[in-house]
């Protein structure tokens, strides 16, 4: 190239200028192309760096601008067209990716921008977790507390420690000034101061329940902010200027009954204890969120705490009490053991020693009645043999019981003649009977059988003791004895609701009642009546002898007979009825054994006294009435007078035994009489015989009489011992064989 | 002493001639053996009532057999009952009297229902008497500390 129409450059005076341009120059190439190299080394560093695109684009505009200005170093001197090239190509490209990147910026800047801003925001939120951290660790520091003061509460059931405990450990944990618990006095109206921390001994301070700022508390169960002027918080002399923050907390105080299964004992019965904690005073300190629900949580333990302290006491109590019980029982054992024993030797050697004189005494007293004496000396020697009498009573119903009791008693079971068993008790008791004015009469059942099996001379004294009572109390009337054989239906009897017999064919149920026209009992002394030595009032009169051990002694024999024996009464003065049933075995059909019996009984045996026989004489003429009447009640017979037929349907019953009619009597039809009497007593047992007094027997009367039932015919005048033979032969044959 | 013996032979004569002459018969004995302690007065009852019945029997008699119109059977009642007491208590002449009297007013025989009447009415005042005199006698040795002899 020759000469160019370059203009020369003008300024070799600027060739400074030019100099240092082109030092910038270099050092801005210099730079434009480090700083992507670093960028890139930077870049490559970072694991995270999301505008890679970006940074190439970045890179390769800066990388261009630095080709510039590099290139632009040759455009100070003369510089060929390829030069000029390159720096044309270079100077595009750097636009073209400037454009670009400038485009690209526009979107890019808002997203760094907001990069930015998620930064600040979990900044905050790191320090905001740092926080609660530090939340999180105060608490659990206070649970720590909490669970160690539960376990220096609860390692112990005292009482006392375990309140004294918690307000120091709770005096420690919160830094607390003072702290106190007042109990419900046992009246429940006031609190009385019970613990402080640092009073050792408090006493004396008390206020009443009904406050209202101790209503307050008690009404929540969460702590609550107290004002330090009210009377629970006054506990320390106020000198401090300002006193600490004072909160309360109830303390339930809980019984055994609150416990309930699967919830949370709800406070129904409402105790509560009143725990009062003051902070320091002059501290500035603040009661914290934390604090309160230590302190509540505090609380709630103690209550189980103190329960559980409770219901230790009780069982130590309960348990002492046992062992203590058990060292008398065991006492009382021994020692009952003792009079048993003592009893029993007692007694066996009364059996003999007591038994030996009594009979000498009974047998000569008895044998010195039989000799010459004077009205005086008589009357000495009966009084002495009544006396014996009762006292070997008295000796044999004791030794009996006792035997019973033991269950050393056995039965001496025999065969025996049930129906003579009954005469004989009728033979015994009809003298005591008609001494008293009193008749006896008995029936027995048809189905009654004649001979049974049992323990005859123990029925005897059952029957005796039984007939005995009914005479003893009985002023006037008389008794009734009704034997029969129990049917099933009457044997399942209300009143005996425990009496279950067995029906089974070789025995059968003996059912005796005895009525009697006496006292009466009073229901409320029925039960009593079988105790042993038991009197009731009423029946301790003048008239009664005796212990009170016979129907003790009764029952105790009729229970070994398998039997029952209650008594009925309507009350004082109504009369009583006792009845009583005892198992007895049936005899077989052998025949030697019945005819055994029957040659015991005396063919002709004429009774001589009919006391009690109740009769009725039905006669109209009043002379022959009433001598009649004189001759049955010479005999012993309880008479009853009637002068016509209807007057005696109407008295007659079925305790009447015989009636005896004047059939002289004209214009009455004595027949049709018997004909009534016989419809109205339709079974054979209840009937009464039937015999007619005549002043004549020829045969018309006779069969008349007969024909209509009667059962006997006697001819007037009838004498004592006529009739003596008559009544015998009615009552132990039940018919006149011939007339007499 | 002597005076209680010699009033109780007395009594043992009078009613021993008082059985011989038939005024009273063995029924009376056995009235006296119903006579005892708890009876005391047993045969003297017996015998007041049979004075009463009897006085009222003999009223009613002749006031039946004086009507103009006999009712013989009400007289053989009436006589019925007479014979009925007497016999209890062993008036035996007065029983007697009575059976007889029956047969006449089984006749309807007023004539002799009349004169029966009249011989009851007179052996009855013997009898009644007799008995009086017999319980006098019984109340004075009684008085004087005895004892009535048991036949």
């Amino acid at each position: 190239m020759e000469s160019c129409n370059c203009i020369e450059p003008q300024w070799p005076a600027d060739e400074l200028l030019m100099r240092y341009q082109y030092i910038s120059d270099f050092f801005i190439a210099l730079a434009y192309f480090s700083i992507p190299l670093e960028l890139i080394y930077f870049v490559k560093k970072s694991a995270v760096f999301p505008y890679r695109w970006v940074l190439v684009q970045f890179g390769a505009f800066i990388v261009l601008c630095g080709a510039t200005h590099l290139i632009n170093l040759w455009t100070f001197t003369m510089h060929s067209r390829t030069v000029a090239i390159v720096m044309t190509a270079a100077k595009v490209l750097t636009a073209a990716v400037s454009c670009a990147t400038a485009l690209m910026l526009v979107h890019i800047i808002p997203d760094l921008l907001s990069v930015k801003t998620r930064e600040l925001f979990l900044k905050n939120k790191a320090a905001e977790l740092d926080r609660e951290m530090g939340l999180i660790r105060t608490q659990e520091e206070t649970g720590r507390h909490v669970r160690m003061l539960t376990h220096e509460i609860r390692s112990t059931l005292d009482r006392h420690t375990i309140l004294k405990t918690t307000l120091v450990e709770l005096g420690r944990t919160l830094g607390l000034e003072e702290c106190a618990l007042w109990m419900p006095t046992r009246s429940g109206v006031e609190l009385q101061l019970s613990y402080t921390l640092h009073h050792q001994n408090p006493f004396g301070f008390t206020v009443p329940i009904q406050l209202p700022v101790i209503n307050q508390v008690f009404s929540t169960n969460r702590a609550v902010k107290i004002s330090p002027n009210s009377p629970v918080a006054k506990l320390r002399p106020s000198g401090k200027y300002m006193q600490g923050e004072v909160v309360a907390v109830r303390v339930p105080l809980l019984h055994l009954s609150n416990f309930q299964i699967n919830d949370w004992p709800e406070l129904s019965t409402k105790r509560y204890a009143l725990m009062v904690l003051m902070l320091p005073s002059d501290s500035a300190r603040q009661w914290h969120v934390h604090e309160l629900e230590l302190v509540e949580v505090v609380a709630d333990q103690v209550a189980v705490a103190l329960s559980h302290a409770a219901i230790l006491e009780e069982s130590m109590r309960a348990r002492d009490l046992l062992m203590d019980q058990n060292v008398a029982l065991d006492l009382a054992r021994r020692e009952a053991e003792t009079a048993v024993r003592a009893r029993n030797d007692f007694l066996a050697v009364m059996n003999h020693e007591m038994r030996t004189p009594m009979h000498a005494i009974v047998a000569l007293s008895s044998l010195l009645q039989e000799t010459e004496l004077t009205p005086e000396q008589r009357l000495m020697v009966e009084t002495i043999l009544k006396s014996s009498n009762l006292l070997a009573t008295l000796i044999n119903d004791v030794l009996d019981l006792s035997r019973l009791e033991d269950g050393s008693l056995q039965l001496d079971i025999e065969p025996f003649d049930l129906h003579g068993l009954f005469k004989e008790v009728i033979n015994l008791i009809k003298p005591i009977a008609s001494v008293k004015k009193l008749f006896v009469t008995l029936s027995m059942s048809s189905d009654l059988p004649e001979y049974a099996i049992g323990d005859e001379k123990r029925l005897m004294q059952i029957m005796l003791n039984v007939v005995g009572n009914a005479v003893k109390f009985s002023r006037e009337g008389g008794i009734s004895i009704s034997a029969s054989v129990a049917k099933s239906d009457s044997l399942r009897d209300p009143r005996a609701p425990d009496f279950f017999p067995v029906l089974s064919d070789n025995h059968f149920y003996l059912r005796v009642q005895v009525k009697d026209t006496g006292s009466g009992i009073s229901p409320q002394d029925i039960p009593k009546l079988f105790t042993k030595f038991a009197q009731s009032q009423s029946l301790a009169a003048k008239n009664s002898g005796g212990s009170g051990l016979g129907l003790a002694i009764c029952k105790r024999f009729v229970n070994l007979m398998d039997g029952h024996i209650w008594l009925e009464s309507e009350g004082l003065g109504k009369g009583c009825t006792a009845i009583f049933m005892v198992k007895l075995g049936l005899r077989g059909r052998s025949n030697e054994a019945k005819l055994q019996y029957v040659s015991r009984a005396p063919v002709n045996h004429v009774r001589t006294n009919f006391t009690g026989l109740k009769v009725i004489v039905m006669d109209d003429n009043g002379v022959s009435r009433m001598v009649t009447k004189g001759l049955l009640v010479h005999l012993g017979c309880d008479v009853a007078t009637v002068s016509s037929g209807d007057e005696c349907l109407k008295v007659v019953n079925n305790e009447h035994k015989v009636v005896f009619m004047d059939v002289s009597i004209p214009g009455i039809d004595i027949y049709a009489v018997a004909v009534r009497i016989h419809e109205k007593f339709a079974r054979r047992r209840d009937r009464p015989l039937i015999v007619a007094l005549t002043g004549n027997t020829d045969r018309v009367t006779k069969e008349s009489c007969m024909r209509v039932g009667m059962d006997g015919v006697i001819l007037k005048p009838v004498s004592v011992d006529k009739m003596r033979s008559v009544l015998s032969e009615l009552l132990d044959h039940g018919v006149l064989l011939e007339a007499q | 002493m002597d005076g209680v013996i010699l009033l109780q032979k007395q009594l043992v004569d009078y009613s021993t001639s008082l059985y011989k002459e038939g005024f009273l018969d063995d029924q009376f004995k056995q009235l006296q053996q119903l006579q005892d302690e708890s009876n005391p007065d047993f045969v003297v009852e017996v015998v007041y009532l049979f004075f009463e019945d009897s006085e009222r029997l003999l009223n009613e008699l002749s006031k039946t057999l004086n009507q103009q119109i006999v009712d013989f059977k009400k007289v053989d009642a009436h006589v019925h009952q007479l014979k009925g007491s007497s016999s209890s208590i062993g008036a035996q002449r007065v029983q007697k009297v009575c059976i007889a009297f029956r047969n006449y007013c089984e006749e309807q025989n007023t004539e002799g229902c009349l004169r029966c009447l009249q011989l009851v009415k007179h052996e009855y005042s013997l009898v009644k008497n007799k008995l009086e005199t017999m319980f006098k006698l019984e109340k004075q040795v009684l008085a004087a500390g005895g004892s009535i002899p048991m036949h």
